[in-house]
């Protein structure tokens, strides 16, 4: 059956699916869980545009989703005034202003061979270099993080509008990515996979302890919404069940505008002259490159257009849980389950993309209920036969899904190697 | 002297502890990176689930009122050696073999492996539930011995505990054996070739599918070990692995992957940098602060790196390596 | 009944076939040399006996017995061996264990058998513990046929066993091979520096896009002037 067939034939059957799953988990959760899964479409959006158009392993989504997290919560929580009213921004200034002599500083050793330093010598410098940073950047913070979380816990934020904090959260990610992408992309593809888990990890470790700026463990909410709360629907009067409805549906109007944005710039693109040549370089690294295009120079702008729809993503989905919690940040929950959104679905076809997501985090939140209900009849069974009640059963069934999710993707690489809904290939005339 | 034996007990033992534990991983990794050509995500969720078979033999054993001098844990580990070795087998069957067959890129390799950790860690949470365990079954505890060395000056002991000693004489056992095996015997070179130039290796009439059954099998048993031993040394956790596979991965490639005894090596060099970077040379450094100019004195802390970003550490080496060196420190196979 | 016979030979790497009904036959006693242009299918012949690509039509037959498309492990034990063009030692191991994988799949002690390729290259017997990585390009051709040879081969196969060597070892190989056949062992070789191979071969085949164009003895083939103007290079 041609391809348009078969993707609204698939659409229908998804469709209909979470319909039924709406009617089985209620209104709330279901709009809950589409609203989630308008931010998690974005993030996967941006990791096919990597990883479908351009051939590029980016295995640090997660370290991605946490700096924009981060970023929107500064951005959108409300001020702290006994912050701004301290020595705080003064202290951070000073750190700020030695995290920028330090790098000046790098720069500049890096690129002391201009100056005639050479080989091992410039070698030498940089490290050095490196290691006068690091003290000047660590003498000024310590003191300042110290201060700051003494005196008033942490920087609070700005008390802007969440939509600007997507925003700043997006360009933030995009100038991350295109450092980490400046010095990774020359990597082979699964070293490149490997660097960008390690170094999503030590973001990670970064941003969770660094609590003057994020409160760390100690977590923070709630973060503000730019649609109608529940809470302020309820005081205009309406049920407490269809606010949490109507709160999210508003929401979701919200965040689908980005999504369809992004979805028509995408696809154009892809059918035009830039998706082309993206997708010859994908297919054909060195044949491309010997043909004079910049590949590396391509390869960046993949990298960080994905990442900036990532950006997006991260930060809706910190704005919609109203909390931004370093922990709950792990590789499972956001990395890997993109990718298996991506690659189930279909990498490098957008419709499959969503398709993807759609299916692969119903399946995700479903496995925990199903779970649930699996040890609650089993452990019935084992109380009857005397062995007792099976212990922890809720963190057990949590654990159905990481489970359900090992299964799928081990499927999906087995029969459906190019997704659910393949890549499109054109023949171009 | 006292600041020696602190630097002993606070550096040289956790350092050849975590050393020995990301070595006998790295060799795992290293081997099946030279011979199937793929880095095996799911290592560290092997090594986990190798330590829960040990557990629940060792918890079985005990029910059944049986004492010994040495950790039951121990006793048992021919055993859950054995049981990895063949489960390794069988996520190879299932798994990994199937797209090797189709020609699949070593990349799709990788996330097939990261589907089976997501199985693994799944499944062994979901069996064993998500708490921590003491390895220590029945009645058994961990033995410290408390070195006196005070003949030599020293006023603090030298602690070490039974299950580090016979962690390092294990891994010496092993790291001999496997010497062995690989330059001596025809199946260990025949590895070797294969991992070297597997074309040639398959022209030259090497039994390929051997040498794939036999890594997976060392691997399999190696991985069960160096989990056991490290949920004998702090405790048994279901995401013992996870935290581990990133420095594992490290050690591999900083050791050049393919290559056996750079693993070791790698392996030995990322645990004791992560034991030097916390360390605290504030206590090592203090007799030496009557040197200092009149009223300077050191800080409390003097560590390159705060403790909890112990993990960091790894992990920054491993970017550094990847990025300046991808073959890695030694000669590795080539990519 | 010779002792390989290539029949109407169709194959290639997937899509395009390179070889288009190619026919080879030797006898045990053979020199066989196959010569001709780039892209004629050298290679690719000799490749497609030993099971390197897929073969789609025709057959090949080893000492009667079909082998087409049979994976490489189990033709070695069967008589064949098979020395690549590129990449054909153990850089890695020492040249002593390059030779012991040869002889990977005998049961027996194979210690007589290396011997006697020490015998017949010296100069390996000198470098046996040194890496083979280390060796100069003849040496490590060197190496390869003798890797080749350890597992007591009725037919040795040699892909351009000449290539990017200096003239001095060009001769010196081309001597071992004649006295390797002398031995009993089969030869079936490709071969770019053509007139030098075809000089001393029994059997000559030259090939071009995929199929036969001339067959003869090697002398005979040198002597005929098509031959000699189209494909010898003059």
């Amino acid at each position: 059956m041609s391809a348009t067939r078969r993707t609204m034939l698939t659409y229908l059957g998804l469709v209909v699916f979470i319909f039924l799953v709406g009617l089985w988990q209620g209104p709330q959760n279901i709009t809950l869980l589409l609203a989630q899964s308008i931010a998690y479409a974005l993030i996967a959006l941006g990791l096919n545009i990597q990883f479908g158009y351009g051939g590029l392993f980016n295995f640090g989504v997660m370290g991605f989703l946490m700096v924009a997290g981060a970023a929107t919560v500064f951005v959108s929580f409300p001020v702290k005034p006994d912050f701004w009213g301290s020595d705080g921004p003064m202290l951070l200034g000073r750190a700020l202003i030695a995290f920028l002599a330090g790098a000046l500083l790098v720069w500049g050793a890096r690129h002391s061979d201009k100056l005639g330093v050479k080989g091992a010598w410039k070698s030498t410098l940089v490290v050095v270099c490196w290691f006068i940073a690091y003290v000047l950047y660590r003498s000024q913070l310590d003191p300042a993080a110290q201060y700051i979380e003494a005196k008033s816990g942490w920087i609070g934020g700005l008390g802007l509008n969440p939509v600007l904090g997507w925003v700043v959260g997006a360009a933030v990610v995009a100038v991350i990515a295109w450092i980490i992408g400046k010095v990774t992309l020359g990597l082979r593809t699964d070293y490149l996979a490997i660097a960008t888990i390690g170094i999503s990890e030590i973001l990670r470790n970064f941003v969770k302890n660094m609590d003057w700026l994020t409160r760390g463990t100690l977590t923070v909410s709630p973060v503000p919404w730019a649609t109608p709360l529940p809470q302020d629907l309820q005081a205009q009067g309406v049920s407490i069940d269809n606010s949490f409805i109507y709160a999210r549906l508003g929401f979701i109007a919200l965040t689908v505008v980005f999504l369809v944005v992004a979805f028509f710039l995408v696809s154009r693109a892809y059918a035009g002259p830039w998706g082309r040549m993206m997708r010859a370089i994908r297919d054909n690294y060195i044949a491309a490159g010997s043909m004079g295009k910049d590949v590396t120079r391509r390869q960046l702008e993949i990298f960080v257009l994905g990442s900036v729809l990532m950006g997006l993503g991260g930060g809706m989905l910190v704005t919609l849980s109203q909390i931004f919690d370093p922990s709950s940040y792990q590789p499972i929950n956001q990395t890997f389950l993109i990718w298996v959104m991506v690659i189930v679905g279909g990498a490098g076809n957008n419709w499959g993309t969503i398709l993807g997501v759609l299916l692969i985090y119903i399946i995700w939140i479903v496995s925990d209920p199903i779970a649930q209900l699996l040890f609650l009849n089993l452990s019935h069974w084992t109380e009857q036969v005397g062995w007792g009640a099976i212990p922890e059963i809720d963190s057990r069934s949590l654990q159905m899904r990481v489970f359900v999710l090992g299964v799928v993707i081990s499927i999906a690489l087995r029969y459906f190697p190019r997704g659910v809904l393949p890549e499109v290939v054109r023949r171009d005339k | 002297m006292d600041q020696f034996i602190f630097f002993l007990n606070k550096v040289m033992v956790p350092g050849l502890v975590t050393g020995s534990v990301y070595a006998l991983g790295a060799i795992g990794v290293t081997l099946i990176f030279g011979i199937l050509r793929f880095a095996h995500f799911a290592h560290g969720d092997m090594m986990t689930a190798g330590s829960y078979f040990a557990w629940v033999m060792a918890t079985a054993l005990a029910a059944m009122g049986i004492v010994l001098p040495i950790p039951l844990g121990f006793v048992v580990l021919p055993v859950s050696m054995a049981l990895t070795a063949g489960m390794a087998l069988f996520l190879d069957w299932g798994f990994y073999a199937p797209l090797r067959r189709r020609g699949a890129k070593p990349v799709t390799l990788l996330i097939a492996s990261i589907g089976v950790t997501l199985m693994l860690q799944g499944l062994v949470r979901l069996v064993f539930g998500s708490s921590t365990q003491n390895f220590f079954v029945g009645s058994e505890e961990k033995v410290i011995y408390r070195i006196d060395l005070s003949a030599l000056g020293g006023t603090r002991p030298l602690v070490i505990s039974q299950p580090q000693i016979m962690m390092w004489i294990v891994t010496a056992i092993v790291v001999l054996a496997l010497h062995y095996f690989l330059t001596r015997s025809r199946l260990g070179k025949g590895m070797r070739a294969m991992s070297d130039n597997p074309d040639l290796a398959q022209v030259s009439g090497i039994n390929t599918q051997l040498v794939v059954i036999v890594t997976w099998i060392i691997a399999g048993a190696l991985a069960c070990l160096a989990g056991t031993m490290l949920a004998l040394d702090v405790n048994l956790r279901p995401d013992l692995a996870f935290n581990i596979i990133l420095p594992i991965f490290a050690a591999a490639i900083v050791g050049g992957l393919g290559n056996t005894y750079g693993a070791i090596a790698g392996g030995m060099l990322i645990g004791f940098a992560e034991a030097l970077a916390v360390f605290n040379w504030t206590a090592v450094l203090r007799p030496f602060e009557a040197y200092l100019p009149n009223g300077w004195t050191f800080p409390d802390t003097l560590s390159l790196v705060p403790p909890e970003y112990k993990l960091t550490v790894a992990f920054v080496i491993l970017v550094i390596t990847l990025l300046n060196r991808p073959t890695g420190i030694f000669k590795g196979a080539s990519t | 009944m010779p002792i390989i016979e290539v029949k109407n030979v169709v194959g290639g790497y997937g899509g395009v076939p390179i070889l288009n009904g190619v026919n080879i036959s030797i006898e045990q006693s053979d020199i066989g040399v196959i010569v001709g242009p780039n892209g004629a299918g050298k290679s690719t012949t000799l490749k497609a006996i030993f099971g390197l690509l897929k073969v789609t039509s025709g057959s090949v037959l080893f000492e009667g017995k079909e082998i087409a498309n049979s994976l490489p492990d189990k033709l070695v034990p069967m008589g064949l061996s098979f020395v690549p063009q590129e990449r054909n030692v153990f850089t890695s191991m020492t040249v002593e264990e390059n030779l012991e994988m040869g002889g990977f799949i005998r049961r027996d002690d194979i210690s007589g058998t290396l011997n006697e390729i020490y015998d017949m290259f010296p100069v390996l017997k000198e470098k046996r513990r040194q890496q083979a990585g280390e060796l100069s390009g003849g040496q490590r051709q060197m190496v390869a046929m003798g890797r080749a040879l350890m597992s007591k081969p009725r037919l040795l196969m040699l892909d351009e066993p000449s290539a990017g060597l200096s003239p001095r070892y060009v001769l010196e190989i081309f001597e071992h091979i004649v006295a390797v056949n002398k031995a009993g062992v089969a030869i079936l070789m490709v071969e770019q520096n053509a007139r030098q191979a075809l000089a001393f071969a029994s059997r000559g085949f030259v090939l071009a896009q995929g199929q036969n164009r001339f067959t003869g003895t090697g002398p005979e083939l040198i002597a005929d002037p098509d031959v000699a103007k189209s494909f010898l290079g003059g």
